[in-house]
């Protein structure tokens, strides 16, 4: 695979794509997990589904939509989704994990709908279900670059909010910060970068791209910095072995990665116990 | 003297009924207020329409002189929540980031922290005593540990009124009493105006300036001398019952549940 980085374009692509997503959705999922969200990115990845679903429907019936990038509808269904979740969670605000449902369902919904209107699609539909390391364009590399970089940005600037607002949200209500307006940001971080990740991971295992590196991380982790440089430095791990492997073993990389990931966590929970009895025999 | 909080006739409701009804209360600056009443009276209630948790519905508020509505500067309220020992406690943060979190109002948005911030972090967990719990996940503290370090999270902003929801919840007996002695010391050393919603009044009677009593109506507000004499006639008035009960540590009355 290395020597084929150099020769490939498709390979850069997917290898470069594979380091920013093995970046964000773990900077991004650490938020999530720690406000019991998990589900929200499987609500949106099926949203985007719809979204793309819908983008190659109207490729096959109006000449002017191809060559038009699936992931841009994928994009805006996600954001959307993202915003109808925000709807929700404050209508039924004593349910409001009953909003990840609806969204999810809906999502589903809509996106058959979309597919059999089609007629079925071909294997492009299949790379967005399970991922492909063949199918990163160039387009979606710097759609991918752009929103790393805009994501990166926002959290930098605003990781104080942010970790308040997760950590407390009454509090952070009472000290007077726009929490509001900064969990609004955050959501659509959520829903690009949930779109970013389709091309590489694919629809049906982009959230546990975002739960499981995080999962493992909070196992070791001392402190909330600590816990995000762990899940993102599983998260590369991850997507990078999976890729390799899948280029390698010729499979889909959505499946390779999120095994990989599932491996670190079981290693993460074994050596965690391992720990204690040391420990213990210690005597300490 | 100079009233840091100011309430005007508020009255609140959820629903249908009245929560709260004619509220008025003047803090003064310096006072450590006791606000006592049997579950469901309200106190929560009111502690929240004060920092803004709930919107005023009738009536007025003042926080610092300034109508509530116009109020910006919240990082001169610290809060501790009735909530604070019932957060998520897998949270992965230690102490040190749980307290420097109650920096992010005063630093202002887009700005990142740096080393002064870092010295305000470490003396606001040496003023509660918890130093050497500094770089513990919060998650691995006893009730009382994480109420302190709540309270360090309230303080290192350093407010000029510190409001406390109950913080004596799931902290143990003896520790009570040291916890009540350190907010008299804030309260006395530093001047810090405090108000608070606790049960346990026995204890905090010659600790705190001034007592009120909530039962939808706030029934009583004095200093504490005049507090102890009106004590049996107030309280059965608002409890319902006998007085001495409440220097037990459980809970009477339940006014509405
Ligand atoms: N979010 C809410 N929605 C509806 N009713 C509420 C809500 N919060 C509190 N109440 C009701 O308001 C009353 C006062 O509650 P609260 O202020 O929490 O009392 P306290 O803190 O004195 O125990 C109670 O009857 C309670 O059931
Ligand atoms: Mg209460």
């Amino acid at each position: 695979m290395i020597q084929g980085i150099f020769q490939y374009e498709f390979l850069q692509n997917a290898f470069l794509t594979g380091i920013m997503i093995g970046f964000l959705a773990p900077l991004l999922g650490v938020f999530i997990v720690v406000r019991r969200l998990s589900l929200i990115a499987d609500a949106l990845s099926h949203v985007t589904l719809a979204g793309i679903a819908a983008s190659l429907l109207m490729e096959k019936y109006f000449s002017a939509m191809t060559g038009i990038n699936p992931l841009y509808l994928g994009m805006v269904f996600s954001v959307g989704g993202s915003l109808f979740i925000e709807k929700l969670r404050s209508v039924y605000s004593h349910y409001q994990e009953l909003a990840i449902p609806i969204i999810l369902s809906g999502g589903i919904g809509l996106g058959v709908i979309f597919i059999s209107l089609a007629n079925g699609f071909n294997t492009d539909l299949f790379s967005y279900l399970f991922g492909s390391v063949s199918a990163v364009s160039r387009t979606d590399l710097m759609v991918i670059l752009a929103i790393s970089i805009i994501v990166v940005a926002a959290v930098l600037l605003l990781y104080k909010e942010l970790f308040l607002l997760s950590f407390d949200e009454e509090y952070a209500k009472a000290s007077g910060i726009a929490a509001k307006s900064i969990h609004f940001v955050f959501i659509i971080m959520v829903a690009l970068v949930i779109a970013a990740s389709m091309r590489v991971v694919g629809i049906l295992l982009v959230s546990s791209l975002m739960t499981l590196p995080v999962a493992a991380s909070i196992r070791i982790a001392k402190g909330f910095k600590q816990t995000i440089f762990f899940s993102i430095l599983f998260g590369e791990i991850s997507v990078l072995g999976g890729l390799f492997a899948a280029y390698h073993l010729d499979l889909a990389p959505g499946g390779t990665i999120v095994i990989l990931s599932i491996f670190i966590l079981l290693m993460v929970i074994f050596y965690k116990k391992i720990n204690v009895k040391i420990y213990k025999a210690g005597g300490v | 003297m100079e009233s840091i909080i100011e309430i005007k006739n508020v009255y609140y409701q959820y629903e249908k009924d009245y929560v709260l009804e004619n509220i008025s209360l003047s803090i003064p600056k310096g006072a450590f207020l006791a606000i006592v009443g049997p579950n469901g009276s309200g106190k929560s209630t009111l502690l929240k329409l004060i920092l803004g948790l709930l919107k005023v519905q009738t009536g007025k508020i003042y926080l610092f002189g300034q109508e509530q509505g116009k109020f910006k500067d919240w990082q001169k309220i610290g809060y501790v929540s009735q909530k604070a020992n019932s957060f998520n406690t897998g949270f992965p943060a230690t102490v040190f980031e749980v307290v420097a979190s109650g920096l992010t109002k005063k630093m202002g948005i887009f700005k990142v922290f740096k080393k002064e911030h870092s010295a305000q972090v470490v003396e606001a967990v040496e003023a509660v005593g918890m130093r050497d719990f500094i770089h513990r996940n919060i998650g691995e503290l006893s009730g009382g540990q994480q109420q302190r370090v709540f309270i360090a999270r309230a303080l290192v902003s350093e407010p000029e009124l510190l409001i406390l929801d109950e913080p004596t919840v799931g902290v143990d007996v003896e520790n009570v009493n040291n916890f009540y002695q350190m907010l008299a010391h804030l309260n006395k050393n530093k001047g810090i105006t405090l108000l608070m919603v606790t049960h346990d009044i026995g204890t905090v009677s010659d600790k705190v300036s001034h007592v009120a009593c909530l039962n939808k109506h706030l029934h009583f507000h004095g200093d504490t001398n005049q507090f102890e004499q009106m004590r049996m006639e107030e309280m059965s008035k608002v409890y319902g019952h006998d007085v001495h009960l409440l220097t037990h540590h459980h809970e009477h009355g339940g006014a509405r549940q």
